[in-house]
């Protein structure tokens, strides 16, 4: 046992390291606090702070790591020792001592507790049984996940609320047959009243779970080895079931502060005042969902307990300026369970005095909405079953009089309401974001004084969105409001040439299978720009739009055909990589950098044979450099005629499927990462996009291959392929998100296809996959609704696109030699076909060849037209 | 080297200080594209076709990276007027006057283009 040294340093202990306990420690160095005390955090869980709210997305791909909250930087630099896995086992107030597990001891000067809840369990018999299980940490789903993988098929919940909902959810995800078993007469009793119980019931029931309310759980029926195989309901009625989940509410975890003498509440929670300082002993403080508040209430959301984490930590910096107190907080929340929307705020079930209800409801569609309006017409609060889109808007218009008549808020979107409600509406002091109490003042103030001018930027200057998520979208409309009203036009056009984003010329060309820019400049076009030449930008951008759809709006997929080929960027229109001398870079493709010698002999041919300078790239392939553009052609008739196709290392388009040796041959190889790459590259080249693509299949997770840096990268795993999407090297490099686990080849492809084809079709211009994901309306979940779930169904015809393209796919190399017109187009002088362009030219340097960069900077700025400086040089 | 006849009817030709020069047949021009021409000084030239038909010719050599690329560039109208950007470092230039429209201060040369039923005697180049 060790002893803790006391240094003269004040010391803060902070029990408990979870959402609100790692707040507060932010809050303290927001303050400089850590600066100044020695911070000690004694962490009950294995691992640091995670994001408890999103914890079910780990059965949608999240991994543990994803849900860390906790940036161990973070920790470092402001050096607090962090313990995990060690809880505190005593506090003795008198000596100023907390006790830990390991049997570590702390003096503090400040102590708060921040323990939070334990999921309620009712006293039914063999409730502990093999098979029972709760719904609250890591732990628990990685057990819940075990058992269900190996013993389990049939699953009940028991309690119908939200956490009851979300832990059904899981069941089902994992395959299960799924009961849900609610004590009251409805689902989710305390959010939504009877009218949103019953929106609800259909939609879930609908989705094939077994719902059954106004019933409790009596006893846990177990079988001869003691596991769960059923259980008996107080309506006489029995569900065979091989497990059980409990989520049947949570209890203030107050134990710790119970045995030292602190005061709690009758029904639990460690009593505290407006700052948080427990009653009794102003040197404890007690946050979160273990703490009664001051307004005599325990709270089982995350911002009052961010407030409460703020508080404290204000009240311990004893910053006169900032007096800050917790005296209530909104219970206002938004879920997607199960895939529906579900939202209430404020007064949602009408209790104050003679208000009155505005009531939208269709059953057929699952959709129940409700407003609570005051007598002099203020929205008090409401619910909404089925569709939640109003939500933030009306969240913060919570306490005033809607400038709009109530009953349009309510009607569905496209119904003749006619009314719009934008966040224009809202006063300044509306919450937009409520897990992080900003106000729509403080958005305006980050796009006005702190100069943002896209929702990222704001997010990070305000923490607005970085919570639940739930504001985002109002948080989008605000940001362009704003924009727009301080003058800094937000013209989403793609260029001057087009009003419209890449996503809509890409629905209008599908739409009206438009296949000729001009057509679409002259129809679609700005007013000005119909009946010109385009510009650089829109140009090779709808150049791709009509080679991505070509098979579907039936238009030629090569690109050097008729009017496509005064599209391309001069990379595309001579199928190789321009230089800064003016000569041609040449990439043949690779597949996954497998290559046999021949290939590789004859590569090495090529090079020396034309004279050019060849190197490894860092896409696992050859680059040959310093082709003038006349011998393109005869080059690549070489290539094609050894069975090389084009790299596209000039197009916006699918660029290399990077691979480790894999299973093969590594020992620690479990899938072959190989032939997986090669399968890939092979099917999606070609493939024109908004940007380029890049990929990589790594044999296991090592990961050699790098491929969370990639666009789409796969990682395999015993069981199968793991997919990551969204990862960047680059400028700004990002790491890939998982999307998708455990997945057999035809699920990876599958889901890969789908992918690919909804960044093609939603994407900005030369928007990598990274920047796409983070811009997009609800990110990665969205894109995981779209792509796994199929939430807007466009999942067959996003295949069939991706099926088309592989069908028509062929070598634009092999076809342009095959063509005597365009191979017409590769010369340096029209008038002098066999002439090289003498500036390019080259000397020597290590063993190859470099640019002649003198002959290259002669008279850079020509000062007038006539003496064209060219001159000199060419005569040589 | 001699440069052969040419044979289809209309040709582009350009103007220079000794009189027109024949530099391509006109269907060599592919709208919205150019072409690079050399020119009996050695000299080069960039010729474009926009789609109403109109010629336009400037030298090709890009003045801000030196290397000869401008027939390669992208073209397209901004506000009301032709240019070409090029396809190294994408400033653009005007085609009519071969003023670059990025940097006041950068030009180009600029030619006189028209397309002619008329041949003009075959020119030596180096
Ligand atoms: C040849 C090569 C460098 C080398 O010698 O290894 C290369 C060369 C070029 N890269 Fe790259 N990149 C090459 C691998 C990479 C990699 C590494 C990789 O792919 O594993 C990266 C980082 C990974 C990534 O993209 O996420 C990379 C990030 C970039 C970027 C930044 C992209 C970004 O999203 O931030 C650009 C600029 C752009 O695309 O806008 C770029 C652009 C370019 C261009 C096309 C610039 C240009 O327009 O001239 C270079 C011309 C290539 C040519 O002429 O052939 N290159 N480039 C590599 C060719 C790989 C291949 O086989 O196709
Ligand atoms: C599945 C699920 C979904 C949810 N969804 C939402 C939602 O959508 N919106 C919302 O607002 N809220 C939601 N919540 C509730 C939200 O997670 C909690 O309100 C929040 O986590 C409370 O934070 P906390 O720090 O007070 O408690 P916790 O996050 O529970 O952290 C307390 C930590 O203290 C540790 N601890 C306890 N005793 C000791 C000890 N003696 N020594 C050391 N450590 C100790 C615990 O192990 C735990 O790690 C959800 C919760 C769950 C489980
Ligand atoms: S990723 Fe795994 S299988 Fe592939 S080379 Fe590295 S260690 Fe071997
Ligand atoms: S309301 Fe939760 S992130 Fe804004």
């Amino acid at each position: 046992m060790s002893t803790d040294t006391r240094t003269d340093t004040p010391t803060i202990v902070l029990v408990g390291h979870g959402m609100v306990g790692q707040r507060f420690l932010e809050a303290l160095a927001e303050r400089g606090l850590t600066a100044t005390h020695r911070v000690v955090v004694l962490c009950e869980e294995p691992r640091p702070a995670y994001d408890r709210v999103a914890l079910t997305s780990y059965f949608s791909g999240r991994t543990p790591e994803d849900l860390s909250m906790t940036d161990m930087r973070f920790i470092e630099d402001h050096g607090i020792e962090l313990y995990t896995g060690d809880p505190a086992e005593s506090i003795d107030r008198a000596a100023k001592q907390v006790t830990a597990r390991s049997g570590r001891v702390f003096g503090y000067d400040t102590l708060v507790l921040a323990t939070g809840s334990y999921p309620f369990v009712p006293p039914v018999p063999n409730k502990d049984a093999e098979g029972c299980f709760v719904y609250r940490t890591i732990e628990d789903l990685l057990a819940i996940e075990e058992y269900a993988k190996t013993r389990a098929r049939t699953g009940a919940v028991v309690g119908g609320g939200l956490l009851g909902l979300e832990a059904a959810g899981a069941l089902k995800g994992l395959g299960m047959d799924t009961h849900i078993v609610e004590f009251a007469p409805r689902l989710m009793p305390v959010q939504v009243d009877e009218g949103g119980g019953a929106a609800l019931l259909r939609t879930i029931e609908g989705m094939g779970l077994s719902v059954h309310t106004g019933t409790g759980t009596q006893e846990i029926v177990t079988g001869a080895e003691g596991a769960v195989t059923g259980m008996k309901l107080s309506d006489g009625s029995e569900l065979a079931v091989d497990m059980v989940v409990f989520s049947a509410g949570v209890r203030p975890r107050d134990q710790l502060a119970r045995d030292c003498g602190l005061a709690v509440g009758e029904r639990g929670g460690i009593s505290v005042d407006e700052r948080c300082r427990t009653v009794g002993d102003p040197h404890v403080f007690a946050i979160g969902e273990c703490a009664l508040a001051a307004d005599g209430r325990v709270y089982g959301l995350v911002a009052p307990g961010y407030e409460q984490a703020e508080t404290a930590a204000a009240a311990i910096a004893a910053d006169e300026g900032e007096q800050l107190t917790f005296t209530g907080a909104d219970l206002s929340t938004k879920l997607k369970l199960l895939g529906v929307d579900v939202a209430s705020f404020g007064d949602a079930h009408g209790t104050a005095e003679d208000c009155l209800d505005v009531v939208y409801s269709d059953s057929r569609a699952g959709l129940y909405k409700k407003l609570v309006i005051g007598r002099d017409g203020t929205l008090l609060g409401g619910i909404l079953v089925g569709d939640a889109e109003t939500y933030g808007t009306l969240r913060a218009l919570t306490g005033s009089v809607p400038p709009i008549a109530p009953e349009s808020l309510v009607l569905p979107a496209g119904a003749d309401s006619g009314a719009q409600l934008g966040p224009s509406a809202l006063p300044d002091e509306a919450i937009i974001c409520s897990c992080h109490n900003v106000s729509k003042g403080a958005i305006r103030g980050a796009v006005g004084e702190h100069r943002c001018t896209t929702v990222p930027e704001v997010k990070k200057c305000t923490k607005a969105g970085t919570g639940c998520g739930s504001c985002v979208k109002v948080l989008g409309q605000l940001v362009d409001a704003e924009l727009e009203a301080s003058g800094i036009e937000v013209d989403k056009g793609l260029c001057g040439c087009f009003a419209q984003t890449r996503e809509e010329l890409y629905e209008i060309v599908l739409a009206l299978r438009i296949t000729s820019y001009q057509d679409l400049l002259d129809r679609h076009g700005r007013e000005d720009a119909r009946g010109g030449d385009g510009c650089e930008t829109c140009k090779p951008a709808v150049g791709s739009i009509i080679a991505s759809l070509a098979p579907a709006i039936g238009a030629s997929g090569y690109v050097l055909d008729g009017e496509q080929a005064a599209l391309q960027d001069t990379n595309d229109h001579f199928l190789a990589n321009l230089q800064k001398n003016g000569s041609y870079s040449v990439v043949p493709r690779i597949p996954g950098g497998e290559i046999a010698p021949e290939k590789l002999i004859v590569i090495g041919e090529i090079a020396r044979d034309f004279g050019l300078y060849t190197k490894i790239t860092g896409g696992q392939r050859i680059d040959m450099f310093g082709a003038r553009v006349e011998q393109l052609p005869l080059i690549w008739a070489r290539l094609v005629d050894a069975g090389f196709e084009s790299g596209h290392a000039y197009g916006k388009a699918l660029r290399t499927v990077k691979s480790c040796v894999g299973s093969t041959w590594c020992r620690y190889g479990v899938q072959d990462s190989v032939r997986m790459a090669i399968d890939l590259e092979l099917r999606y080249r070609g493939l024109r996009s908004p940007h380029k693509l890049k990929s990589a299949v790594s044999g296991c997770a090592r990961e050699c291959a790098e491929a969370q840096s990639k666009d789409f990268g796969v990682i395999a795993t015993s069981n199968g392929w793991n997919l990551y999407v969204g990862g960047n090297g680059g400028a700004t490099p990002r790491h890939a998100d998982l999307l998708a686990q455990d997945l057999s080849d035809a699920e990876l492809v599958r889901l890969i296809d789908r992918f690919l084809m909804f960044y093609i079709r939603t994407a900005d211009r030369l928007e990598r996959t990274s920047t796409w994901l983070e811009r997009i309306p609800g990110g990665l979940d969205h894109v995981r609704d779209v792509v796994v779930h199929d939430s807007l169904g466009i999942c067959d015809e996003l295949e069939q696109m991706m099926r088309a393209h592989v069908a028509h796919y062929r070598d634009e190399w092999a076809e342009t030699i095959d063509d005597p017109e365009k191979l017409a187009r590769f010369v340096s002088f029209v008038n002098a076909p066999d002439t090289p362009d003498p500036v390019v030219a080259f000397v020597p340097e290590r063993d190859q060849i470099k640019p002649d960069l003198p002959l290259l900077s002669i008279g850079i700025r020509p000062s007038d037209t006539a003496a064209d400086v060219l001159e000199g040089s060419a005569q040589r | 080297m001699t440069l052969a006849l040419e044979t289809t009817d209309l040709k582009v030709q350009l103007r220079l200080a000794d009189g027109w020069f024949t530099a391509c047949d006109l269907s060599a021009l592919v709208p919205g594209r150019g072409v690079a021409a050399l020119l009996p000084d050695g000299r080069q030239v960039a010729l474009f076709r926009d789609r109403t038909g109109r010629l336009y010719a400037v030298g090709n050599r890009d003045p801000f990276t030196g290397a000869a690329v401008l027939s390669r560039g992208l073209t397209g109208t901004h506000q009301g007027r032709p240019f070409v950007a090029s396809p190294l470092l994408k400033q653009r230039f005007d085609l009519i006057s071969g003023q670059c429209l990025d940097d006041e201060a950068v030009r180009v040369a600029a030619y006189e283009v028209r397309a002619s039923p008329h041949q003009s005697a075959p020119v030596r180049t180096t």
